[in-house]
């Protein structure tokens, strides 16, 4: 899936997302205190944590919609600096799906998948709706391509979100509590399109409450509070045996009931 | 307990329309009140209309040439008449307002193609309304070039005149304003300070003093010889001044669209230019569009004001037609037609703008 000329003589070694001492502050508010996590190719990753923790501003730090104050952050090996151009080549790597869709309305679905191909990557735009028109019917929703946003479901709407991203061929994908808007009998829906794409071996970072998810798919958990990272596990012997007293709060509260 | 083991079919909704007899009771009608109301009202449009009605149209005189046609009680639209090429071209010489016909005609058609959604190569005949036109337009209308004979913009004039103070303002305050409304969402300390200042410096000063100081003011300032077209001076500060209006009006637009909108954007790679130009402002620009119409309406309203640095636009040449010793007295007609063409000019822009926001609506 990764046509993308490499940059990084050894970008292919090396880690897809990696973070050393990162620290941010909003204001005078800590709200991402010294993280180090090490991502590999290939990996999917679930970050749970009460709201508040910092899990979304932690994965919006990797394509720079949050600036970071301290720390270093690569992402395949390219360090993320102050550059607009170094940010812009670091975007175009990672792909991005949202709590609220944040799909343009003003567009049609298949243009929604095509912008960013014919405008960022110069494709012609036969080809770019091609390709559009393939990543629309994995997530099953190629007959809505001429519909507008504001016509679709949410659960449709999150699932073109995905195609959008993976249009622009990400070698990683952050979710940002990606169920969360949804009405419940939505979830399953964009759930399978994400279970799909782990099988497929994108390295995906997810925010999400869905322990069902994590368990099926999730190499790692990690679980954040006040900033920082508390424990990280695999997911059985993070559900079944979780260290940290937090740890163990947090999961009695979400899985209780 | 189970309430209905079967779906119900979907039933048509209970009709509301009434006759028109039984519309009439229940609104105007409903009570004593209401229909003393009502009958006051309906008086009040009598004692209004009628007259205006008589005036304007069954008592007026429409045809002749000279003050002395005008025998009946009513309007003389005689006077209109007998003047009307000089409220249209103004000075321009009458052996050349052919020249401005044409780009007249042209404007208009390439408006129409631009406005009837059907005709095809929109793109082109944008950009060809943008950048040739308006040289085709100068050319044309100014002259010396091509053996045309050169008439000095002194003697523009009338309807023309204030239509080219009004198309070249919006034309050219639009893209300035939302270039200050961007500036001024920057998060680069110098160039927000600089939109800021000069937004604040043109909407605090009225127009009027703007003009004045663009044709008195000035020339003081440049060295002897160098002298800028009046109506160049008249146009650069209409532009400045709507422009600081424009640009808070596109910023309301930018603040209404969602951050998220913007995130979306730039994870999916773009570039800061991109992501306002294809995904910021025209979500916004749609939304501003009875803000940017209201502005455009004012602003062509305000062009009157270049009467006083001694620009006839059409108010200024039906006063000057008004002060003629041989048409004393029908300031009233004079007024009532000014006071109609722009009615009508205002009036279409402001259809338009709803159809448009009507048809841009892409149901959210």
């Amino acid at each position: 899936m990764n046509e993308q000329a490499t940059t990084a003589a050894n970008a292919d070694d090396a880690l897809m997302v990696e973070m050393r001492g990162l620290n941010k502050w909003f204001g005078d508010f800590h709200v991402l205190r010294e993280i180090y996590l090490e991502v590999e190719r290939g990996e999917r990753i679930v970050i749970c944590g009460p709201s508040g923790s910092g899990k979304s501003t932690l994965i919006r730090c990797i394509n720079h919609l949050e600036e970071f104050q301290k720390g270093d952050l690569s992402v395949g090996g390219l360090p993320m600096t102050q550059d607009v151009k170094r940010i812009e080549q670091i975007r175009r790597r990672v792909g991005m799906v949202f709590q609220h869709f944040n799909l343009f309305p003003h567009l049609t679905v298949l243009e929604n998948c095509c912008l960013s191909p014919i405008w960022v990557q110069k494709k012609p735009r036969k080809e770019a709706e091609a390709q559009a028109m393939n990543y629309l019917e994995r997530v099953q929703i190629a007959e809505q391509a001429l519909k507008y946003p504001g016509q679709l479901s949410g659960g449709q709407q999150q699932r073109v979100a995905i195609a959008r991203s993976l249009c622009m061929h990400p070698e990683v994908m952050l979710f940002d509590e990606p169920t969360s808007a949804l009405d419940p009998e939505m979830i399953k829906e964009v759930l399978d399109v994400m279970v799909e794409l782990a099988h497929e071996g994108m390295t995906m970072l997810c925010v999400t409450h869905e322990m069902g998810f994590a368990k099926t798919v999730a190499d790692r958990v990690i679980f954040m509070d006040q900033g920082q990272i508390i424990e990280e596990n695999a997911p059985e012997a993070f559900f079944n045996d979780p260290q940290s007293e937090r740890t163990q709060l947090f999961l009695s509260q979400i899985l209780g009931h | 307990m189970i309430h209905n083991r079967e779906m119900l079919p979907s039933q048509p909704a209970p009709r509301r329309s009434i006759g028109p007899f039984a519309w009439l009771k229940a609104n105007l009608f409903s009570g004593p009140v209401n229909t003393l109301v009502t009958l006051a009202g309906l008086y009040l449009l009598y004692w209004l209309l009628t007259p205006t009605i008589q005036w304007a149209f069954i008592e007026a005189d429409w045809q002749g040439a000279s003050p002395d046609d005008c025998t009946s009680a009513g309007a003389c639209w005689v006077f209109v008449n007998a003047r009307l090429d000089q409220f249209i071209y103004g000075l321009y010489p009458s052996e050349e307002t052919w020249r401005i016909n044409i780009v007249f005609a042209l404007f208009t058609a390439l408006i129409a193609w631009l406005a009837i959604p059907r005709l095809p190569y929109k793109r082109w005949i944008a950009i060809i309304t943008l950048f040739v036109f308006p040289v085709i337009a100068y050319v044309l209308m100014h002259g010396g070039y091509f053996g045309l004979p050169r008439v000095s913009t002194q003697r523009w004039g009338g309807l023309t005149l204030t239509l080219v103070l009004a198309v070249v303002g919006m034309v050219a305050a639009l893209p300035i304003g939302v270039i200050l409304a961007l500036g001024r969402r920057s998060t680069m300390p110098i160039i927000r300070s600089v939109c800021v200042i000069f937004i604040e410096f043109w909407r605090g000063a009225p127009l009027i003093t703007i003009l004045f100081m663009a044709s008195v003011m000035l020339p003081l300032f440049m060295p002897t010889g160098v002298d800028i077209d009046r109506l160049i001076r008249a146009l650069v500060g209409i532009t400045l001044f709507q422009s600081a209006y424009m640009a808070e009006v596109v910023r309301g637009g930018l603040q209404a669209i969602p951050n998220g909108q913007d995130e979306a954007a730039a994870a999916l790679g773009m570039s800061y230019w991109k992501r306002m130009g294809l995904i910021v402002l025209p979500q916004a620009l749609k939304m501003m569009i009875p803000g940017i119409v209201n502005t455009f309406i004012s602003l062509f309203k305000d062009t009157t004001l270049v009467m006083i640095i001694g620009l006839f636009d059409l108010l200024g040449i039906v006063q000057a037609a008004l002060s003629d010793s041989r048409w004393l007295g029908f300031d009233v007609e004079g007024y009532v037609f000014t006071a109609f063409v722009f009615w009508i000019f205002c009036f279409s822009m402001s259809r338009y703008s709803q159809y448009l926001e009507r048809r841009l609506h892409t149901g959210h």
